[in-house]
Order: structure tokens, then sequence, then C-alpha cells
């Protein structure tokens, strides 16, 4: 019985220690920062957290199988600029042109690590580094940035409101709860944890882990695409300097959120509880102002290594 | 069969080789200005921080580990710089190395005793260690004006950069550790069969907590000559993505990263390889985004090679 | 007794690197009967299993199969991280009108059927917080829920408790009374007399012995898994271990109550300098265990490890230290290093030693490496050749290097002839001789009993985890050793 205790301790701290934290920040920030309650600051808290919801929901899959996609960063930008690109083709092109490319390059991240045994880490390093490239490619070396024009519908979809809570909020909110019925409702959902809770016992309950696997990635890609093309139409332009160090963003938001980096267990309502805490000491660091703009880093850096020790710990 | 699986053999130990010297002899016959003294220098001169940083990261591959943090520590060490300059160089050199001390005695510390992944262990470092520098600079670039400091990025010894000079020799006494000390064959004992090495009453602890210091201490050297190369401390730019430069020079160079092999000239040939490649497509106009590209197609192809021994 | 087959093997040959693993094997599984499977390490059963599940294909021979086949392998094949719910259901859940998986219904049926398993802990709660025995039995339930005509069962009991293989035994008649076929692969005689109706020995790759279970006396059957083999026999006896070794010194190593559970219990072993002690015993009762314990591989609940009265911590290191060595028995996860040098390899553990300030001296080394690839007659064509690309029995013969050569006291030697050639075999044996007479204390376990009995100076048998018997002097025969692994399954039998 000594085991169950544990493991309910373990699931206690790990489901719900991100969500106590954040809920101490909150009325702690409330409290002390008036601003911090304020309808505006809430609004921008939620809206800015809801780019990163969306790449963290494809990262939490794939770390999920025990796999690591260090490409979103890269993608992120080359969807925005895809996207401020094709936005003078209209409404569709500016939509599914991003997520189209994304999506094949996180097909072939999904590819080369699931049929020649290469791994993520190396794999979507070049991708990273590919991709990259391909957004210099079409912006004359970083010297263009393609605007969007500012009436046009696509433009709408990044800044549109609804009682002034921002569109994309909407868009990451149910995507994050559709992925939470993928990952647990579905035939999908369930070989994802078993491709990364053990991958040997996977294959001999027959699972298909290549193809889960590939699955995983191509999400990863296409969820990174559509943040930055929401991210471009809110700037109204596809901004080429973005995303350098997001994939990292993702990565530390899905371990605060719960999720296991060894794979096997995590939970999408873990990392968009991660993705607030991040961005709410982000908002609190800035409201001190006298303090510098990097603790932000220092700080999810502790956290990060708090929750990684922790999870080491319980799991003895 | 057998005639593929010794080709295949073939290219992942000499394939790094061939590459430079296909590189080196595309550019002599095209390249104008190529083989001259002084852009020899520029080249390597421009690869002895990448070098000094592949050179920790193949001692910890070599485990079956992996290091994200040097960048960060590059950063910290240029952050430390400007706060002790004041008494001197010496004093400033030796804190920057402390601060790589430290971080790498860390980052052994969470892999071998806490044991936590490699890969998560110095991710969290590389989210603090850069924040933490930007916090001691309080954000700030500072122009150095320390001549003696700012000698070591300018000065040479008979024509050869202080920072080539030492790159070169840290390359010597890497290979001298790897193959001629305990430590290091312990070490690739350990990345080779861990259980088989614990079996054999290794100190398997204590040489991964040794690995990852000196991999600390190394990327804080290569912070100290770039930052004395920039003739500022620039905590925010130094040594930015720098682990990924470093893992794909030495993944270029023929160490694999599941463990067991340190290759310390292959990977001396993988920075070579990787400046090359960058300095042939500048010099024939070649775009960055074509660069990068190409950088990708060159890892992919390196790590796909190298995937089939086994 | 039935003829209705349900698994037909015929002449079933399969070569892996040159060595034959099976050996024209005939083996034929009847609709509802229980068959075990026995054999010592190496004897060929988990190729049987694999050829028989269609993982491995043979070389020649036939194979007929009629109807599903499931396995359940030793190490629990699930994933512990999720539920028991969803590892029992993993791929056929229930679904509601909307194609979700129905988690409540799920949930409850997975509840249900556990019972029937006699399990009831909480089936949403992950798979890895039940027991071991119960994780094997949820194994088992997705097997059997998957409609299979033939469960292959490996090993099933090795890690569970006495109550928990009383609830799988249970199960498995419960299973054969719904008329499916099980092959029953264990060493434990008293399961196997218990429920199996046939077996089939297999030694050495090939089928020694196939019939009614019953009316083979168990003594036989022992005998039939350790079994001389025919081609190792040589003019004086049967190995290359010479006289006995006289020892009336104090010990030199005690081991003192080793308990590991459920593995090993309350073990003692105590050796002389210039004994050789034998290890006997079945598979799994206890014999790599106890070595690795002593070693300080195996975390104990309890015991303690004297080196010349000394305690000594437990844990590798000190161990080493210490004075002993350990000889793994598996040498390619435990064993060799395969990316390094032959020379590399035997002086591994002495490394320290071979140097000043840590830097190491390369003749030193060349020295040590060359007397012991001469007294070894280790075959290489370089020193500086990859270990990896050696014979098996030149790998044992590397492995025997590191160890002598970081000068033992105590030398544990883990079935150090098995899957090497008659030759290295006789030299590896004649070697273990030399050094007891040397003055090591020599721990060996082997699955050969020929071996035992003419190596060791004295036997400890061991059955289940604990010592079963001591052998020494005129004791020293086939059947003393027989009779002392086979005892208490005797008794046992009498009490049911």
């Amino acid at each position: 019985m000594t085991t169950l205790t544990a493991a309910t301790r373990t699931k206690v701290l790990q489901r719900q220690g991100a969500a106590v934290a954040l809920i101490l920040m909150v009325t702690v920030s409330w409290l002390v920062f008036p601003r911090f309650g304020s309808l505006d600051n809430l609004r921008d808290l939620a809206l800015q957290g809801s780019f990163l919801a969306v790449i963290a929901l494809g990262m939490t899959f794939v770390i999920i199988t025990g796999g690591i996609d260090l490409s979103v960063g890269s993608l992120y930008a080359l969807g925005g600029v895809l996207a401020a690109w094709g936005s003078q083709y209209g409404f569709l092109a500016a939509l599914t042109l991003p997520l189209a490319v994304c999506g094949a390059i996180g097909l072939i991240n999904g590819l080369l690590i699931a049929r020649t045994n290469m791994a993520p880490f190396i794999v979507t390093l070049a991708s990273l580094l590919f991709a990259r490239g391909l957004l210099l490619a079409i912006t004359d070396e970083g010297a263009t940035t393609y605007q969007i024009a500012p009436d046009s519908a696509f433009v709408e979809l990044g800044r549109g409101t609804v009682f002034g809570f921002g569109y994309p909020i909407f868009i990451a909110a149910a995507l994050c709860a559709l992925g939470g019925v993928v990952l647990n409702r579905t035939n999908f959902g369930q070989n994802v944890f078993a491709t990364g809770g053990a991958e040997q016992s996977a294959v001999l309950m027959g699972v298909p882990v290549a193809r889960t696997k590939i699955g995983v990635y191509t999400a990863s890609g296409t969820l990174a695409g559509l943040a930055g093309a929401l991210t471009a139409a809110y700037l109204q332009s596809g901004v080429t300097v973005i995303g350098v160090g997001t994939e990292l963003d993702a990565i530390s938001v899905v371990v605060i959120g719960g999720t296991l980096l060894t794979g096997g267990m995590g939970t999408v309502l873990g990392t968009v509880i991660g993705v607030g805490l991040i961005k709410v000491i982000q908002n609190v660091i800035n409201q001190i102002g006298t303090l510098d703009s990097n603790y932000q880093s220092v700080v999810s850096g502790v956290f990060l290594l708090i929750v990684v020790v922790l999870q080491r710990m319980l799991r003895r | 069969m057998t005639l593929t699986a010794t080709r295949t053999r073939w290219l992942q130990d000499n394939g790094v080789y061939v590459a430079v010297g296909v590189l080196l002899l595309f550019n002599a016959l095209f390249t104008a200005n190529f083989l001259t003294l002084g852009n020899f220098t520029t080249q390597l001169v421009q690869a002895a921080p990448v070098l000094i940083v592949a050179l920790g990261m193949a001692l910890v591959i070599g485990t079956e580990g992996v290091d994200l943090s040097v960048g960060a520590v590059m950063a910290l060490a240029a952050a430390v710089i400007p706060l002790y300059l004041g008494a001197g160089p010496l004093p400033a050199i030796l804190m920057a190395l402390v601060a790589g001390l430290a971080v790498g005695a860390f980052n052994g510390f969470l892999v071998a005793r806490v044991g936590i992944q490699p890969i998560v262990a110095t991710l969290a470092l590389l989210v603090g260690g850069r924040g933490l520098a930007l916090v001691i600079a309080n954000g700030q670039l500072v122009q150095l004006h320390d001549p003696a400091f700012l000698a070591l990025g300018t000065d040479d010894v008979l024509g050869i950069p202080i920072s080539v000079l030492i790159a070169g020799l840290l390359a010597l006494m890497v290979a001298a550790l790897t193959n001629r000390t305990t430590f290091g064959r312990q070490l690739v004992a350990i990345g080779g069969n861990r259980r088989a090495a614990t079996l054999a009453g290794l100190p398997v602890t204590g040489v991964l907590v040794g690995v990852y210091t000196i991999c600390g201490v190394l990327a804080a050297i290569s912070g100290v000559l770039a930052t004395s190369r920039l003739a500022a401390s620039d905590p925010a730019d130094m040594g930015l993505l720098m682990e990924l430069s470093a893992i794909t020079a030495v993944v270029v160079g023929g160490t694999p990263l599941t463990g067991g092999k340190v290759r310390v000239l292959g990977t001396v040939m993988g920075v070579v390889l990787m400046q090359l490649v960058r300095a042939t497509l500048i010099k024939h106009d070649l775009p960055d985004s074509i660069a990068q590209m190409i950088q990708a197609a060159i890892i992919i192809a390196a790590v796909y090679v190298a995937r089939e021994r086994r | 007794m039935p003829t209705d087959p349900v698994i037909e093997v015929a002449g079933v040959t399969k070569t892996f690197a040159g060595v034959r693993a099976l050996d024209d094997v005939d083996f034929t599984l009847n609709r509802g009967e229980i068959h075990a499977l026995v054999g010592e390490n190496g004897a060929g059963k988990s190729t049987l299993i694999k050829v028989l599940t269609g993982i491995h294909s043979p070389d020649s021979g036939q194979i007929r199969r009629t109807g599903r086949i499931s396995t359940i392998y030793q190490e629990v094949n699930l994933v512990p991280l999720m539920s028991v719910a969803a590892n029992l259901f993993l791929g056929r859940e229930p679904r509601n009108r909307l194609g979700l998986i129905d988690r409540a219904r799920r949930d409850a049926e997975a509840a249900e059927l556990l019972r029937g398993y006699g399990i009831t802990a909480d089936v949403r709660s992950p798979l890895g917080t039940l027991a071991v025995g119960e994780q094997q039995m949820v194994a088992l339930a997705r097997a059997v829920e998957a409609d299979a005509d033939v469960v292959i069962m490996d090993e099933p009991t090795s890690s569970l408790e006495p109550r928990e293989v009383e609830t799988l035994l249970e199960v498995v008649r419960k299973l054969h009374e719904a008329g499916i076929a099980i092959i029953y692969v264990s060493h434990r005689m008293d399961e196997l007399y218990r429920i199996c109706d046939t077996v089939t020995v297999l030694r050495d790759g090939r089928s020694v012995h196939s019939g009614p279970l019953r009316e083979l006396p168990r003594i036989e059957l022992v005998s039939l898994m350790l079994g001389r083999s025919v081609n190792e026999i040589r003019k004086h006896g049967t190995t290359a271990f010479g006289e006995d070794h006289h020892a009336d010194t104090q010990p030199v190593l005690e081991a003192l109550d080793l308990t590991s559970k459920p593995r090993i219990n309350g073990v003692n072993v105590a050796i002389r300098p210039g004994e050789v002690v034998g290890l006997a015993g079945l598979l799994g009762s206890g014999r790599t265990e106890t070595a690795k314990a002593i070693i300080g591989a195996l975390p104990l609940d309890h015991g303690t490890v004297l080196v010349a009265g000394k305690p000594v911590p437990h844990n590798v290191r000190a161990a080493t230290r210490a004075g002993i060595s350990m000889l793994a028995e598996d040498r390619k996860t435990e064993g060799i290093i395969p990316n390094l040098s032959v020379r590399e390899n035997i002086v591994l553990a002495a490394l320290p030693r071979l140097g000043r300030f840590g830097v190491i001296s390369r003749a030193k080394q060349d020295r040590i490496v060359d007397t012991f690839v001469r007294r070894l007659r280790i075959k290489v064509s370089s020193p500086e050749q990859k270990v990896a690309e050696l014979s098996g029995g030149n790998q044992q013969k590397v492995l025997l290097a590191r160890w002598l050569c970081s000068e033992p006291r105590i030398l544990l030697l883990d079935e150090p002839t098995r899957g090497i050639d008659v030759g290295a075999k006789a030299e590896v044996q004649a070697l273990i001789d030399e050094l007891a007479k040397e003055g090591l204390a020599v721990l060996l376990i082997s699955s050969e009993l020929d071996e035992l009995l003419d190596g060791a100076d004295r036997l400890v048998v061991l059955r289940d985890g604990e010592v079963a018997g001591e052998l020494e002097g005129a004791q020293l025969s086939r059947e003393h050793v027989l009779a002392a692994i086979a005892a208490e399954v005797m008794d046992d039998a009498d009490s049911h």
C-alpha cells in the first residue's frame, strides 16, 4: 500500500503543483499590484499566452511520446512570414500556406525519427536550422518584412475581439480542449501514451509506434505554423526575428505543467497552467518595474529545475 | 553486404576528413584569395571559440550525455569579467572560469547524483543561466578597455593568434586526457556500457561530475576569449545557440550521440568543416539562408551515416 | 490423452551466427493441454517460443498453427504509467456514440473483469502502482481477453510472492477448463507437477524428452535438464578440472544471511583461500542473485559480507576494493565495453594502479596485457582489436583477464563457460583450477552439473532462494545433488 500512497502524493504534486503555484501567484499579484487585476491586463495576459499555448500543445504530444521538437521556434517564425506573404492572395492562402509548409516540415521530422531511428533531438535541430534558412530565403535574407493589409479579414483573425478578449484566445482554448479530448479519449491519444511509456511493450501490444510518432511531429509542426500565422495577423506583419528560443519556452511550460520529459505521462491542462504561470511571472516582473525583465528567465529556469528534481525524487 | 558495411564504416570514420579535403580543394581552385595566410588566420580565429566548447561537448557526448548550458555559461563568463576587471585581467578571467566550473559541477551533480536526464538538467541552466548573466550585467553591453585583457583577442605569437593557440593547446590536452589518462578511459567505458562499468567498480559518479565540470570550464574559457575579441561584455548575444553549433560539430566529426567513443581530432575537423562551409558560401555570395539549409542537410547526412553503427 | 493439435512443430532448426539454437526440434501442443517447457539457460526455450509466435522464422522444418497465440513474458510487457484499465483495453476500448473512448464503461468493465482474476485494486490508478504479481495478472487477463486459443507463459511466477502464485495457478486452471491450450515455462518443480499434463525438455537446442509429466519422476526430470552434454566428454571425466584443492585456513569470504526478497532469502556462503565453492540449483533458484549480493550490485533487505573477517560496505566500489571481483553472466550487457580494444577491456578495472597522477603508462599496460593474452591464450590479431569482434570464448577470457589483473582475493564466476566453444571451455576450466591453487577463493556458478561436480571442492545447493544443502567429499555426486535439488519438491508433493 505504500506504493499507492506515494503514487497519490506524486500525482497531487505533479498534477496540482503547478496549479497551486498559479493560484498563489495570481492571488498575491492581485493583492500587491493594483494594475494586475485590471481587465485590460488580464486580456493582454491571455492573448500573450495563447500563442505560446498553441505551440506548447503540440510539444505536449511530442514529449509524451518521449521525444522533443526543437524546430517549433523556427517554424513559428516561418509560419508568420508565410502567412503575411500569403495574405496578399486572400484569407485562405494566408491561413493554409503556413499550416501546409510547417506541417510538411513536421512530417519530415516524424518520418526521419520514426523510420530511420535518428534521435529526435538532432533531427529537429537540423530542421530548426532549415526552417530558419527557408525564412531568410523568402524574406531577402531578413531584409523584407511582409505587411498584412490592415483591413483584411486575416488581420481580424488576430485582432478581432469578443468582450475585449482576442480571437486567438478562443482559438487556443478550442484547440487545447480538442487536444485534451484527442489525448484522453481517442485511440491515437492512448497510442501516444503507450509509445512514450514503454516503447518495446507498446510494440508487443500492437501499437503502431512509428505512425504515432509521425503523427505527433506533424501536429507539432502544424500547430507551430498556426501560432505563427496568428501572431502575424495580430502584428499585421510577418516579423522575421521572432521565435528564437521559443522551443525552449514551450518545453519549459510543458515540463512545468507536470508532463514527464521522459515520456508516458502528461496533460494538456497542465501545459495550459504552465503557460499561465510563465506569463503571470513575466507580467508581474514587468509590473515591478524596478526589477530587470531578465529575472523572467532566471525564475523560469529555477521553476523548471524544481519541477524536474521533484519529479525525479518522487519517482524513486 | 559486408562490402557495404565496410564502406559505411569507412565513411563513418573518415567522412569528415574527406569533406574537409574536398572543400579545401574546391576553394583552392575556385575561390579568389582563399590560399592566403590572412584568410586562414581569419577562419581559425572565427572557429576557435566553437572548437573550445565542442571539445567539452565531445567529452559529455562520449558519456552518452549532452550539455545544453554551454552558451549560457559563455554569457555568464562574459557578464562576470567586467565585475572583476578592475582588479586586473587575471582575477577577472579566474572568476569567469570559476563561474563555468560551478555551473558544470552543478550539471554533473544533477545528472550523476540526482539522476536527471542530461538534456533536462542542462536545459534548466540554459533557460536560467543567460537570464542570470543579464541580471548580473543589468542587461547592459559593457565596453572593455583593459589593454592586457584585450590583447588576448588581438595579439599573436609567431603569427598565430592567441585564441587559436589556446584552442589548439586545449585540443591537445583533451586528446591526451581522453586517450592517455585513467579518467579519459573510464569516461569512454562509462559511455560505452554503464552497467559493465559499474560492475567493474569504476567511480561512475565522480567521472560524470568531472566531465560536466570540464565542459563548463571549457565553455567559460571560450566565453572569455570571445569577449576579449569583441572588446565588450555582451551577455545578451554571447554564445547564443552555441550549444547547437557545438553538438553539430561533434556529431559531424563522428562522435556518436549514443556514447562510448570520443573523437577529438574528428571534433576539430567537424568545427573546421562547418566553418569552411560557411566561409565558402559567403565567399561565393551565397546567402545565409542557403548556408543554414546546407548545414541542416550536413547534420542529417552525418547522423544518418553514423546511425548504422550497431 | 486427446490428440487435437493446435500447434505442431516438426524438425525445426534455427541457427544464430553459426550457433544452433534449435536443432531438429519436434513439439506438439494439443487443445486444452497444459504443456510444460523446461530447460536451462541457452537450452533453446526462448528461441522455440519466438519461432512458435512467428517472431523468428526457422531455417528448416515445419510449423502448423491453428488459432491465435498470446504470450506473457517474464518481464511484464505493459505500460506502467498508463492506468490498469487503459492497459487492459489498449487498442480495443469501448466507444460512445461519438466514437470517443467511453472511459466510465472501460473502467467498469475492467474492474468487473479483473475481479475474476482476484484483483480489486483501483483500475484507474497507474499500472506501475500495482504489485508485480497483480501486473502479471493484468497481462494475463489482457492476453486471454484477446480471444487467444493458445497462451504462452514464460516464467510467469519468477517474481511473484507465494500468495500471488496461488492466484495465478488458479487462473491457469480456469483457462484450462475453458479449453485454452497453455505452454508453461518454469523451473519450479512443484508448480509444474501441480498443473502441467505434458512436458518437453530442451537441452542444447534439442528436445531430449517429451511425454506425460506425471509418469516422469522428478529426479529424472532434473537429471534430463542438467544432463551432461554428450559431445563434451573427455578422457578423464567430463571436464578439465584437476584434483580437489585442500584448504583448512579461515574463510576469506563470509556472506551471512543475504536476503533480497523474493529472490534470495537468508543465504550463507563461506569460501576459504584456495577453495572452489560451487553454487548449484536450477535457474531462478537465486544463484546469480547470491553472487550479485556479494559484490554489492543487488539491494539487500538484510545480510552482511565479510572479507577476512571485516564487513564490506554494500556497494560495488567497496567490494572491488576489498578484493572481490565478479565475472557477470551476461557478457554483452554487464561485461564487455564493445567500443574499446582488447587491451583497454583488460586493464579497465586496474587502470588507477597502472599510472602515475592519472596518466596511464602504456608500457605497463602492454606488459600486463601481453602476459594475460599469453597466459589465457586469448586469440587476437592484436591487443588493439575491438573486443566486440572476438568470439564468445575469447571475450570471456578477456573478462577473466580484466578481473585477474586487478589482483582479487575472491573471484565470483557466473557461468564462466556458457556459450563458448569446447576448447575454450576446457581452457577456462583449467585456469579456474590453477587460480585456486594459487590461493584465490572462487565461487563457481554453473548450470552444468558435471562442471560443478568436477570443479568445486564443496557445493552449496540453492532452491527457491534458500540454501537447500551443502555437499562435500563423498557427497559430491550426481545423485546427491539431484536429490538435494529435488528433495523439497518431493516433500511438497506429499503435502499436497
